[in-house]
Formats: structure tokens, C-alpha cells, sequence
């Protein structure tokens, strides 16, 4: 049942972006976007999603949106907990994680991730938090979904660093970097849906939300988009879904 | 052996100017009170190993104890910047602040491998990251069987490494459980150790997937009820989830920020 209610773009993209899990998948998970899209999914279609955070904690179940990958919810509600050394080396390193979903503040055409630093490294005009578990996940996951906002200054031509890789700078470069995963599968905006081009690998554009023009997510774009042929218009939300994204909201931290 | 002291010792003792020390504590278990010990016996020029900086590398740095960083990911969890780490990277306020950057897997690597008494740890990673390209402390390897490409990430040996654990008993066996992230392989890593506690009791009651150091690996531990806070301790306290949005504001002005080290700290 779709829904004539209201929506914000925030609330559109991250029911786009529960909308891609599944129970029973494994789902490496950065705090943030994907948190929540990801607690969003257990509460709708996916309630066997199993939920995995950096912090060690495997099969987190939390009632509330957590604030960090640590909160004391998400080792209470797991089904037990692994040191650090244990979830990159012995769970996601050998590719034992089904889905590295992922946020960023910079992705490029390539769908490689910067959350390092704007301007140069030595002298950056803006430092951000770095790496954190981002690199790895996005190397060793099965396939990686990207989860960000959509404007210019995030979607740019040339990242000033690139903290996590999607394909490089093209087709090949995954395999020569030894990355085992297959890389990242989608890009979630507020605007649509970006997926790489099977052979390219460039990011091309395949659904707009609805009431998006194309031209404003081109607009919103810092190198020139390619557009898919058979572009398509992603599902309203429905009543279900904002129900539940708000009463996830509002359940504070 | 453990020996008994009070934090006001321990750090004393344990720590001098210029040395590496490790705070670890991965969202959970944050030895808090130990950095606020660091600063007010103000020490200086520490080289800092903390897998995520939060508020106290925060305060630490913004008190001018750290001349250099070491760590995987420095931001204010679900809240946003490190404003006392962002000005000292950017602006050199109070001091320049060199960093050695990693990822989570490579610090927790390093950690394993100065827990290993070896000189490096191996992984699959890296490779294609500006990560690679500006750490001294990281380099290519290849797998002596497979000829696959590898990264080596050196091992870390801090002077001290700082944890916090719900318990000791009286010979100073300690013990932790809930989220316990990287805080044996710090501890272990480690020329010396204090681990600070929330309680010393008689006897240690074995629980579900808690973790015990023996006495025999620890130098020294010391008593701090709530020595995690605004982190929580799982049996104890919850995180202060307010004060690490409150911490934004309070952060993010010099002024301010020193105003509340002299009102809370020092």
C-alpha cells in the first residue's frame, strides 16, 4: 500500500536503503545512515537481519537507534561478542560478511569513499574522523552498499583521499589491489539509486525517487552523470514504513 | 604481581613526559579518569595510541598532554567532529599535532602484533588507500607460499597501556566482560600497565564471556568507582549518551573548553 502521506528525503533515502536488506544476511554495519536504515529493515520486512558492529557485537538486536557502534544495548541484545582483533581478522577479513554498508562524506564516480580529510593531508582545510573499520569492510564484505547525501561538494570529480576503495579508477583495479569482495553494488541517496556500470564500473544513475527530476541530481553532482537508459522511479514509502521509521526516531538514543 | 595503588600514584609512577601510552576502551570501558589524571599532573609530549580518540584524546589533546596521535578513527561517535583533535590538526592549537593513521584492522594488528612480541602483523589491506601512502608504518609484504601482495603493519609497544574493567580482587586479578574490544592485546602489549576498576572485591565471580587477566600480567591497579564515565561500565553505569552531545558544544570553543577542564578536571 503506498502512501499519500508526507515524506522527508532523509526518511525516503533510508527507507530506499532498508528496502535492499534481507533476513539472514549478514550486515556489517557503519553507525549513522546505515544504523539506522539497517534497524529500519529489522523492524519491516527483514527482522532476521543479522546485525553486526564494529565494536565486536554479532547479532545485535537493539530496540532503540543506537548513538554509537558501542552502545550498551548492542552487546546486552547480540548473540555474543568478539574482541576486536577477532571481527576484522577472523569474521570479515576471510569474507565472511554478506553486506559492508557503509556512509561516507565524499564518494567519486568510481565509488571510492573519503571520510579522512577535505584539502590536502598534511594541511587539511577540514579533518574528518578517518578510516575506522571503513577500508576493510569495504575491501573484504561480499558487496558493499554506500549510503549518502547527494549535493556537490559530496559527490565530487577527484577525492582528496581515498580512505576506503570501491573500484579504483576503473574495471581492474579491485583484483590488482587483492580486494576480495566484489565491491560496492549501490549507492543510496536522497535523490535515487546509483549502481556501477557492469563494465565500467562508473556509477550510473537507475532510479530517482519520486517527485526528483533528473536534472537535480545531475545538478547535484560534481562530475557529469551517466543516467540509466530505462531510468526508474523508486516506491513511495509506505504507511508501514514511515510508521516505523518514525517510531524508531522518536524512541530517541 | 598487580600492586594496589591509587590513580594518583600509578600514573605518577607509571608514566613520564615523552612516553607512549595507550588508552584503550572501545566505546565501552573508557578509561576516563586516567586521562584526567594525565592531565592534571600535566604531563607533556605523550605519543597517544587509541584506536578511537573520543572525548578524552579530546581533552588530552586540547590540554597540550599530545604531541602525537596514533589511531584509527577520531570523532565523537553518532555526534560528529573532535573539535580539541580537529583545531590541533588544523590550527596547531595548543600545539602541533603529528599523527600516525591507521584503520581499525591495522591499529588492531599492531596491537596484536606488540601483544605477540613481534616486530610486525600481517593483513589484507590498505592497498589503493591514501592510508597506505602517508604511514611510515605500514609497508608491502609478499606471502612467502602464495606470492600474494600483503600489507606488514608494524608492531606498537607502548611505555604504558591504560585500561578500565569492572573488577580486580586483591591479588589484582582483573576482570572485564560486555564489549571488551582491543583491551588484551593493549594490555599486553604494554612494557607496564594500570588498569583501573570499578571495584576491588575478595573474590572474582566467573561470568558469560568475561575476560581474566591474571595478576601476574598486570603492573598495577587502582581503584576508581565510575571511572569510565560519560562511557559506562555493563553492570555498573549506562554511557552518558547526553554528555557526548553536550560534549559537541562544549568542545568546540577554546574558551569553553577550558573553562569545563578547570570546573571538572583539574
Amino acid at each position: 500500500m503506498q502512501s499519500s502521506e508526507t515524506y522527508t528525503s532523509d526518511e525516503m533515502m533510508s527507507i530506499a536503503a532498508a528496502r535492499q536488506l534481507s533476513n539472514n544476511q549478514v550486515c556489517f554495519i557503519g553507525i549513522g545512515l546505515p544504523s539506522k536504515a539497517a534497524n529500519l529493515a529489522r523492524r519491516l520486512h527483514a527482522p532476521d537481519l543479522i546485525m553486526i558492529y564494529e565494536s565486536g557485537t554479532l547479532g545485535a538486536k537493539p530496540t532503540r537507534l543506537p548513538l554509537s557502534i558501542g552502545d550498551g544495548e548492542l552487546g546486552e541484545t547480540a548473540d555474543t561478542i568478539v574482541s576486536v582483533p577477532e571481527i576484522f581478522n577472523y569474521l570479515l577479513q576471510p569474507g565472511r560478511i554478506d553486506i559492508g554498508f557503509l556512509g561516507a562524506a565524499q564518494i567519486d564516480k568510481f565509488a571510492n569513499l573519503n571520510s579522512t580529510v577535505i584539502g590536502d593531508y598534511r594541511k587539511p582545510s577540514t579533518r574528518l574522523p578517518g578510516a575506522g573499520g571503513a577500508p576493510e569492510i569495504a575491501g573484504a564484505s561480499k558487496r558493499v552498499i554506500v549510503m549518502l547525501r547527494q549535493s556537490t561538494r559530496s559527490f565530487v570529480e577527484k577525492l582528496p583521499f581515498i580512505t576506503s576503495v570501491g573500484f579504483g579508477s576503473g574495471p581492474h583495479d579491485r583484483q590488482k589491489y587483492g580486494l576480495t569482495g566484489s565491491g560496492p553494488v549501490m549507492v543510496i541517496t536522497d535523490l535515487g539509486l546509483l549502481e556501477p556500470d557492469p563494465n565500467t564500473k562508473e556509477l550510473v544513475l537507475t532510479h530517482l525517487h519520486p517527485n526528483i527530476e533528473v536534472e537535480k541530481v545531475i545538478e547535484s553532482t560534481g562530475w557529469t552523470l551517466k543516467v540509466a537508459d530505462e531510468l526508474r522511479t523508486t516506491e513511495l514509502p509506505t504507511k508501514a514504513e514511515l510508521e516505523a521509521i518514525r517510531s524508531l526516531v522518536s524512541a530517541g538514543i | 604481581m598487580a600492586e594496589v595503588v591509587s590513580l594518583q600514584e600509578g600514573i605518577h609512577d607509571l608514566l613520564k613526559d615523552g612516553d607512549t601510552v595507550a588508552l584503550e576502551g572501545f566505546t565501552h570501558l573508557i578509561p576516563m579518569a586516567a586521562g584526567h589524571e594525565i592531565i592534571r599532573q600535566r604531563k607533556r609530549d605523550l605519543t597517544l595510541i587509541r584506536l578511537t580518540p573520543d572525548l578524552i584524546s579530546d581533552q588530552l589533546i586540547g590540554m597540550g598532554c599530545v604531541s602525537k596521535l596514533v589511531f584509527s578513527w577520531g570523532g565523537n561517535p553518532g555526534v560528529g567532529s573532535l573539535h580539541r583533535f580537529r583545531d590541533a590538526v588544523e590550527h596547531s592549537w595548543p600545539q602541533p599535532l603529528e599523527i600516525d593513521e591507521h584503520s581499525h584492522a591495522g591499529l588492531t594488528n599492531r596491537y596484536v602484533a606488540g601483544a605477540s612480541g613481534l616486530p610486525f602483523a600481517v593483513m589484507r589491506g590498505y592497498r589503493g588507500t591514501g592510508l597506505d601512502e602517508y604511514s611510515t608504518t605500514v609497508a608491502p609484504i609478499t606471502c612467502p607460499f602464495t606470492g600474494e601482495e600483503l600489507r606488514a603493519v608494524a608492531a606498537v609497544n607502548p611505555d604504558l597501556s591504560v585500561i578500565h574493567a569492572q573488577r580486580a580482587d586483591r591479588k589484582g586479578n582483573v576482570q572485564l566482560w560486555g564489549i571488551t574490544g582491543i583491551q588484551k592485546e593493549a594490555l599486553l602489549a604494554g612494557r607496564k600497565s594500570l588498569v583501573t576498576v570499578e571495584e576491588i572485591v575478595e573474590e572474582l565471580d566467573s561470568r558469560h564471556g568475561d575476560v581474566i587477566l591474571p595478576s601476574w600480567l598486570v603492573t598495577a591497579v587502582a581503584m576508581v568507582p565510575g571511572g569510565s564515565r560519560p562511557s559506562y561500565a555493563a553492570g555498573y553505569y549506562q554511557r552518558d549518551n547526553d554528555f557526548y552531545i553536550a560534549w559537541d558544544s562544549i568542545s568546540r570553543d577554546r574558551e569553553t573548553f577550558l573553562a569545563w577542564i578547570n570546573e571538572n578536571v583539574l
